[in-house]
């Protein structure tokens, strides 16, 4: 622990580590000195001097080096002659700092009127207002009239797209470079800077497409006024009309903290509906950040789209039905199929409803499936991170490896947490066989051929050839984590990348050590919650789901994935498909039952670091649909199976009696908090943000089984790939994840992020284009095993490797792992 | 004693002014500080509602009588002269308890008392005014709402105020 330095601060005394700010120590003593410029999380500037205070150090005898002392024996104390930045300077032994003297009241009065020569006082429109620091402290430290002439204020744009997702408002713009700061230390995205000086100068952005980040969000919570505002927020709601609902982020494993805000609207017809999606500060998972995809993309939740009744096929199609009806004849048919009912789960229920679906499926002796196109949770269950680890934690002497994973377009937090622990010291490792943006942080990047991540692993594991000096940094790593995602990779791949990537934690004899582990890159948000409910994903998908005497489907889409699939389901005895939407996989099916959205219910999701996190209804739900738990409860009901309907608090109850690792587990445990740093909330806005301060909930880490269960083995049915063999004419086609995709999850947020959402196009080297042919922009169409894609467009990039197509996921693409495809050129034919 | 009252009762009829009116076909004057139903006002020059949707009445109002939502004005349709109107506007009158406390947190004197304190009501619902019942009729020489207006002109967030204090 660092060395504690004692000082006063108005005449309180405070003991805090050494090297802490004095703004931060008063912060902590519950003093109050206000800033703009400063922020808790970025270093300081000292640029706005909002935070001048008094500052005396006591005197010390040149002569002697002895403290000088005053008549009663007390250190004599020096005030310096001006008042210092407080956000600059350091605590030091014995230091007196006075923020309330006339003085200083004095400094901070001027400061706001200087603040506000130019500002527009447009509070009553501002989105900001209501929240705002400078509305704050003007109210509390500001001089209540001006000496600046009304026409000497500058007129200045009002309406300044910085991209189509965050505009500014000149006028507004303090200039205490927050924003700049943000994506230069905590993204190093440096698309912001000034332009210009003195009166002039201007906050600009420099990249094509303009503020090109995927954090962009958060530099609107952090900007003390309301120039920088969402495009999505826009004059939707003032902040105080806000109701606040805790809940956690449903795009991807990291599970980042949400608060969403909701009120009743006109336009929504009198609903209560979802107007923002704010950060809910939790330090060891998401901090107070959440990328642009968790913020914009909650549209699909409130989707007019959403199926509002179940749905059962009869002469004339799917016809809406009551749920007894619907029911019915699910029970009939299920009591019929027996043992050979097929469950496939995704990764997007809740563990509530993943636990009532198999007991359900237990119950009947069928089968438990999970879709998936990344595998190897078992793994993970075992080797996952200790109880009680941090990514924040890791530093100096530790070791992160990240492979076959571009990991900020798939986990967009934690590429921000693992380029900090970096930034702290910490040796990073990229294994990925083409540049991403991890790389300029690594301090070992490996970029192997596409398809040889294993040989890959074995090299730095053997520590062979230019891989020396990694394996010996990741041999003597007092901690060692993991990251593994699906970069080219299916299920079969990924699965056999776990396999090695356990072997590499276990034989260093870190199993279940506290910050190291195991992580897998999911593809949707509760995948290792599937796996710790039972649910297991099956090479032959296909076969399982042709040979079923019933198909039951929740929340994933198989049909709209892979033709085969589609092929498979028509085959099945029956198919019941419950979620939000028609997919493709609902309009095949006989009955269709609506589920309730996230933001309409509460449950626990289980993210990629084994943390438990609850979330909690925001709005109502429509009538019509029910939450997926209930859904399999009342279907457990009526083939003999009493299972909790009612309440997910209670499923989590039943959860803990029957699933070890989730054992002792309840809401109350989930729910509890502990005090924080730093501190982020309502009052102190001004100092940390507009991010929500966390009262809900921090989650609890689950004990991986190599801890409870030392002698417990991994035994996972999935035959090792075949290396893939590239004929004469084909291409190597490697799937990849972009952040913004064209997903079930994304698609109703076109309208805010559509311009930046992954299209149908394929990437290629230049070379490689050439030699199949094509150049950039040309529209092809791809054959692949058993599917077709027509009017795709080539795309070329110099950096990536020869002899690889490169394709995003769900555009249309159905390739679900490696495979070898041939190019046609689109002759124009009616796309089928 | 009877006859005692009676007379006073008669002194009174014919010495005394009437005090009561007949309403409703006769109207007694207001005070210029009456606070009656509410008027959402317009500009008298262009007819463009003053009203920008801030909010800031329903957060002021004690007995939570208003409901305003906002939205984006476009040259194209235009409410006000600002970025922002309110694309709803409703207060409840059985709600509201005249205390005035709206016009006095409105940034741009859009919403006033006015003297008008006729509200009667056959049923609940009646009693919540609309933003088009409340808005004042168009100023001879203003244009109904929305406008298209020529790009360039309306590029303030909100309105110029020429002194704060008027
Ligand atoms: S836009 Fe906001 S955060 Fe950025 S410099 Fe201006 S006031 Fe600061
Ligand atoms: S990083 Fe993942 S969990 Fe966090 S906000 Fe983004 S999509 Fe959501
Ligand atoms: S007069 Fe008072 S009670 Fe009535 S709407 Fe205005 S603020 Fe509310
Ligand atoms: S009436 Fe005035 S205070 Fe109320 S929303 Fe309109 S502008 Fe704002
Ligand atoms: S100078 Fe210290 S907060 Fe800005």
């Amino acid at each position: 622990m660092a060395n504690q330095v004692t000082l006063t601060i108005d005449d309180l005394t405070v003991t805090v580590p050494e090297g802490t700010l004095v703004v931060d120590a008063a912060r902590k003593a519950g003093i109050d000195i206000p800033v703009f410029c400063y922020h808790p999380k970025m270093e300081p500037v000292g640029m706005c001097r909002m935070c001048l205070v008094q500052v005396g150090r006591p005197m010390v005898d040149r002569a002697t080096g002895q403290p000088v002392l005053d008549a009663d024996g007390q250190p004599k104390i020096q005030f310096s002659p001006k008042l210092e930045t407080s956000c600059t300077i350091p605590v030091s032994e014995g230091m007196v700092i006075r923020t309330n003297t006339p003085e200083v009241l004095r400094a901070h009065r001027d400061i706001i009127e200087f603040l506000l020569t130019s500002h527009p006082l447009d509070c009553p429109i501002c989105d900001k207002g209501g929240e705002c620091p400078l509305q704050d402290l003007t109210r509390a430290y500001g001089p209540g009239q001006s000496r600046f002439l009304l026409d000497d204020k500058m007129r200045l744009a009002k309406h300044v797209p910085l991209g189509e997702l965050i505009y500014l408002d000149r006028e507004r713009c303090i200039l205490c470079a927050r924003c700049i700061r943000f994506q230069d230390e905590i993204v190093d995205e440096p698309v912001l800077s000034f332009y210009h000086r003195g009166r002039s100068m201007q906050i600009v952005t420099y990249s094509d497409p303009p503020f090109d980040s995927y954090f962009s969000g958060n530099t609107t919570d952090i900007c003390p006024v309301g120039a920088l505002t969402t495009a999505d927020f826009r004059f939707a709601a003032r902040p105080w009309e806000l109701k606040n609902n805790a809940s956690i982020c449903t795009q991807c494993p990291v599970g980042c903290n949400t608060t969403l805000n909701t009120r009743r609207e006109v336009k929504s017809g009198g609903k209560w509906v979802v107007k923002r999606v704010m950060p809910r500060q939790n330090e060891l998972v998401n901090e107070i950040w959440i990328c642009d995809k968790g913020r914009f993309g909650y549209h699909y939740a409130e989707s007019g789209e959403r199926i509002l009744s179940p749905h059962v096929r009869k002469e004339q199609g799917l016809v809406p039905v009551s749920w007894d009806e619907a029911l019915d004849l699910v029970e009939q048919r299920l009591r019929q199929a027996g043992a050979g009912t097929v469950t496939l789960a995704g990764g997007r229920l809740a563990n509530e409803d993943l636990f009532n679906l198999a007991q359900v499926t237990d119950h009947l002796g069928g089968r438990k499936l999970l879709h998936t196109q990344v595998g190897g949770g078992e793994y993970v269950q075992r080797y996952g991170l200790g109880k009680g680890s941090n990514l924040g934690e890791l530093g100096k002497g530790d070791a992160i490896l990240v492979i076959a994973s571009d990991l900020q377009e798939e986990a967009p937090v934690w590429w921000l947490r693992v380029k900090r622990a970096a930034d702290r010291g910490a040796a990073l490792m990229v294994l990925n066989p083409r540049p991403t943006r991890l790389d300029p942080y690594a301090r070992f990047i490996h970029h192997y051929r596409y398809g040889e991540e294993l040989e890959a692993l074995g090299r730095l594991a053997a520590g062979e050839g230019e891989l020396a000096e990694a394996a010996e940094a990741l041999r003597s790593a007092e901690n060692l984590v993991i990251f593994y995602g699906s970069e080219g990779l299916g299920l079969a791949e990924t699965t056999a990348l776990a396999r090695e990537a356990a072997g590499l934690l276990a034989g260093s004899g870190r199993a279940g050590k506290v910050n190291s582990g195991l992580i897998g890159v999911w593809q949707q948000n509760n995948t290792l919650g599937a796996y710790d409910m039972g649910f297991r994903p099956e090479a032959d998908l296909a076969g399982a789901l042709s040979g079923s005497g019933l198909a039951w489907i929740a929340a994933a889409d198989p049909a709209g994935d892979h033709p085969a699939l589609e092929a498979a389901l028509k085959q099945a005895g029956f198919l019941v498909v419950q979620d939000l939407f028609m997919t493709r996989t609902a309009q095949m099916a006989d009955v269709v039952l609506p589920a309730q959205a996230f933001t309409e219910r509460e449950g626990t999701f289980t993210s990629g670091e084994r943390r438990v996190q609850r979330f909690y209804p925001a709005v109502a739900a429509p009538p019509g649909p029910l939450a997926d738990f209930s859904i399999a409860a009342r279907v457990g009901l009526r083939v003999g199976i009493e299972l909790e309907g009612a309440s997910a608090a209670t499923v989590m109850l039943r959860i803990a009696a029957s699933v070890p690792a989730y054992a002792g587990l309840d809401y109350a445990l989930i729910s509890e908090v502990s005090e924080q740093w730093p501190i982020i909330g309502r009052e102190d806005r001004y100092y940390g943000g507009t991010g929500y301060d966390n009262h809900q909930g921090l989650g609890v880490q689950l004990q991986p089984d190599a801890v409870t269960d030392p002698d417990g083995e991994v035994s996972i049915a999935m035959a090792a790939p075949a290396p893939l063999q590239v004929p004469e004419g084909a291409v190597y086609l490697a799937p990849v994840t972009r952040l913004y995709d064209q997903g079930l999850t994304l698609k109703p947020s076109m309208k805010i992020v559509g311009q930046r959402m992954a299209r149908r196009e394929v990437w290629l080297n230049p070379e490689t284009a050439a030699r199949l042919g094509f150049g950039a922009a040309s529209l092809v169409t791809l054959e692949g095993e058993g599917w077709t894609a027509s009017g795709v467009e080539i795309r070329v990039d110099e950096q990536l490797p020869p002899d690889v197509l490169l394709a995003p996921r769900s555009v249309g693409i159905p390739a679900t792992g490696p495979e070898a495809v041939r190019l046609r050129p689109l002759v124009t034919e009616p796309e089928a | 004693m009877l006859v005692r009252g009676l007379l006073t009762t008669l002194k009174a009829f014919l010495t005394e002014k009437t005090v009561t009116v007949q309403y409703p076909e006769q109207k007694r004057m207001v005070r210029t500080r009456f606070r009656g139903r509410h008027v959402l006002r317009r500009y008298e020059d262009t007819g463009l509602e003053r009203c920008i949707g801030c909010s800031l009445c329903e957060a002021a109002c004690p007995a939570d009588a208003i409901f305003v939502e906002a939205s984006e004005n476009s040259d194209e349709e235009r409410y006000s002269p600002g970025e922002r109107y309110a694309s709803t506007y409703e207060i409840n009158m059985l709600r509201c308890i005249f205390c005035g406390y709206c016009e006095d947190a409105c940034p741009t004197e859009a919403i006033v008392l006015s003297d008008n304190y006729e509200l009667s009501f056959h049923d609940r619902a009646s009693a919540i005014y609309t933003k088009e019942m409340l808005l004042e009729p168009v100023p001879p020489g203003g244009k109904p709402t929305p406008q298209r207006t020529p790009p360039g002109v309306y590029t303030r967030a909100i309105p110029e105020m020429s002194d704060p204090t008027d």
